[in-house]
């Protein structure tokens, strides 16, 4: 930042107002955020009218039998005998107000279902986040451009871990430490111990994939000028890789947080129902056995909430770090 | 997992570390230069020149038999699915109450589930379904990622729009989540396991093969087929097609694990084949509630899905390091 700030004032006549090219640069990055979020509420009022058969005969469930005029008051409450185009604006309309609709299965607002559940998925996601990217730091700062066979007892515990299903892993987990050694609980939410092995499993692919890509990064950073240059100033390699590489490095791994957010988030429906943990991932499976669209539409479109946000932050903050952007 | 691959740097196929070229970059596999991916920064500065002469005849060493154990797993593998009677001669479905719950042992060597059934033949006969899984969602995302990217890159700048402002659309869900919606409207079963699966993955397929197909359409083959008035859809079936495919098939082989592990995934959760099909992920969810006296039960079921995806992953990064190396040179 402190060294491109001297060029951008010295050619002031060339190039237009910095100011404005950074926020030409945000608005049109807030502007594809919504674009995808439109884009997906519209994907997500398609899957709806795909339900097979009267959405009214589906809301009520299988054995229920209503007369004619109850199922036309139905209708009318949902607003199911308006045409499509005025039942998809009223949709957004209501989505823009948190109304994600309400729940097939159990007659509850979605928004308020989700809102049930959000505290142990969070804390699970946090926890193996913060798991995974001490894991990968850690192998790749240790094995980058040292002995091969080091790189390579990494290169292989790294494919282990993206290639088990975290599901095996949970199960090897508890199978291990909760039956054999007794260490851990077996299942529920009920304070830190349980947490462990179910933030252990989640973080582990995540971790082997960060890994790879992190290793990758620092290796190429490390044949680059600049490692060299500060090698020759007496640095130690400790501190060039600490200092310097681990920043470069850390670029393509930024990028990777769309993809991270994702396996977090669909993860946490294979964990929970592993550990048997309540949570976001939970009521997604609950809902998907129980053919609840509305629920599981709910769920999609909040991790589409998740991921844009996210990865608009992450491309706002590029934009801070580096200048070269702000004209793309 | 793969389909946000394709759409960020290239996460899920970080190739062999020692082949790959400048992890920074984005194109990846989607085509130097192709009009999505930004072009590449060059090759050169990626290369390390840190590995000395020595430590890569030893590491090539390690490779070699690395490659030589992953053929000789899928041979195994692709027998036991195609004819696990050649492998044992004992039925995965017969059940025996009295031998329940048999730790492993010279007579059953994986032991027996809390049916008494064999564990090492039920794991042998799973092979054919849990392959087919991971098989036929490939299969159909290959080919729905192939007639999306095509339509995006040759139906005009409408059908463009439409079609990659979708794909960004799938690309912000995670994949699970968008197999679970699918499931939710299809309903449960293999078929619609792979379905559900293959959609997650389509748009990522779609955007490799539209970059591709926007660069081969610009070639000078296809230019000469133009000019000697061959029809426009014999032109895009024998040249756009056969050229515009090859980095998503390839990508499609690390694919391939990727699926495998979803789609058991979706089984394990109860939306897969139904019992007694000795599928793999099913096979883990019904022995679940015997871990703590059956250990065996949850380990061996799930060391096959493992093998199955790492043997597909070392195998399907060496065909993307080649080829890699051959679009290049």
């Amino acid at each position: 930042m402190t060294t491109t700030r001297p060029t951008a004032a010295a050619t002031p006549a060339a190039v237009r107002q910095p100011a404005v090219r950074v926020l030409r640069a945000v608005l049109r990055r807030l502007l594809g955020a919504f674009a995808v979020l439109l884009g997906a509420a519209t994907v997500a009022f398609a899957a709806l009218q795909l339900i097979p058969g009267d959405p009214v005969t589906v809301m009520l469930g299988p054995g229920t039998a209503a007369t004619p005029e109850v199922k036309a008051a139905i209708r009318e409450q949902y607003g199911l005998d308006r045409s499509v185009p005025v039942q998809y604006v009223t949709y957004l309309g209501h989505l823009l107000t948190g109304d994600l609709g309400e729940s097939f299965q159990l007659q509850r607002p979605v928004a308020e279902l989700i809102g049930d559940q959000l505290g142990p998925t969070v804390r699970l996601g946090l926890a193996a986040l913060a798991l995974a990217v001490l894991l990968a730091v850690g192998a790749a700062v240790v094995t980058a451009g040292r002995r091969p066979a080091l790189r390579a007892l990494s290169s292989l515990a790294e494919l282990l871990a993206v290639s088990s299903p975290s599901y095996w892993i949970g199960i090897l987990l508890l199978t291990a430490f909760s039956f054999q050694l007794r260490i851990f609980p077996v299942a529920g939410d009920d304070g830190f111990a349980a947490l462990v092995l179910p933030a252990v499993t989640l973080a582990l692919p995540v971790a082997g994939m960060l890994a790879q890509v992190l290793r990758e990064g620092l290796e190429a950073a490390l044949g680059r000028p600049f490692a060299l240059t500060a090698r020759s100033r007496g640095l130690g390699s400790a501190a060039v890789v600490l200092r310097h590489a681990l920043r470069h490095a850390a670029v393509p791994v930024v990028t990777l947080t769309g993809w991270l957010t994702g396996s977090l988030l669909g993860g946490a429906v294979l964990v929970e129902s592993v550990f048997g943990r309540p949570g976001i991932g939970a009521l997604t499976l609950q809902a998907t056995t129980n053919k609840d669209l509305p629920l599981v539409i709910g769920l999609v479109l909040l991790s589409a909430l998740v991921f844009v946000v996210i990865s608009t932050l992450v491309d706002l903050l590029y934009l801070v770090i580096d200048p070269r952007l702000r004209n793309g | 997992m793969a389909h946000n691959t394709v759409a960020t740097a290239d996460p899920a196929d970080p190739a062999d570390p020692a082949e790959q070229g400048d992890p920074a970059d984005p194109a990846g596999p989607g085509g130097p230069g192709g009009p999505d991916g930004r072009p590449g920064p060059g090759k050169q500065g990626g290369r390390t020149a840190r590995t000395s002469p020595s430590a890569g005849s030893a590491a090539s060493l390690v490779r070699r038999i690395g490659f030589a154990l992953a053929v000789a797993v899928l041979a195994l593998l692709v027998l036991a699915a195609l004819a696990p009677g050649l492998l044992t001669s004992v039925s995965p479905v017969e059940t025996h109450p009295v031998e329940a719950l048999t730790p492993p042992g010279a007579e059953h060597w994986f032991g027996t589930d809390q049916l008494g059934r064999d564990l090492f033949a039920r794991v042998l006969h799973g092979a054919r379904p849990s392959l087919l899984l991971g098989l036929g969602a490939s299969v159909f995302a290959v080919i729905g990622g192939t007639a999306l990217g095509l339509a995006a890159a040759l139906g005009g700048r409408w059908a463009d729009q439409v079609l990659m402002r979708l794909a960004d659309v799938l690309l912000a869900l995670p994949p699970i989540l968008l197999a679970l919606l699918a499931v939710t409207v299809l309903g449960t079963g293999s078929l619609n396991v792979m379905l559900a699966i293959a959609i997650a993955f389509v748009p990522g397929y779609a955007r490799i093969v539209r970059a591709e197909t926007l660069v081969v359409r610009r070639s000078g083959y296809v230019e000469a087929a133009v000019g000697l008035g061959l029809p426009r859809p014999l032109l895009i079936v024998r040249h756009v097609l056969p050229n515009a495919v090859g980095p998503m098939l390839v990508l499609a082989t690390v694919g391939f694990g990727t699926a495998l592990i979803a789609a058991s995934g979706l089984s394990f959760l109860g939306l897969g084949p139904q019992p007694p099909s000795p599928e793999w992920g099913a096979m883990l969810s019904q022995g679940r509630r015997f871990l703590a006296t059956a250990w065996w039960i949850g380990v061996f079921p799930g060391a096959a899905i493992t093998a199955a995806a790492l043997v597909v992953n070392v195998l399907g990064r060496r065909a993307q390091a080649r080829f890699t190396r051959r679009t290049e040179a």
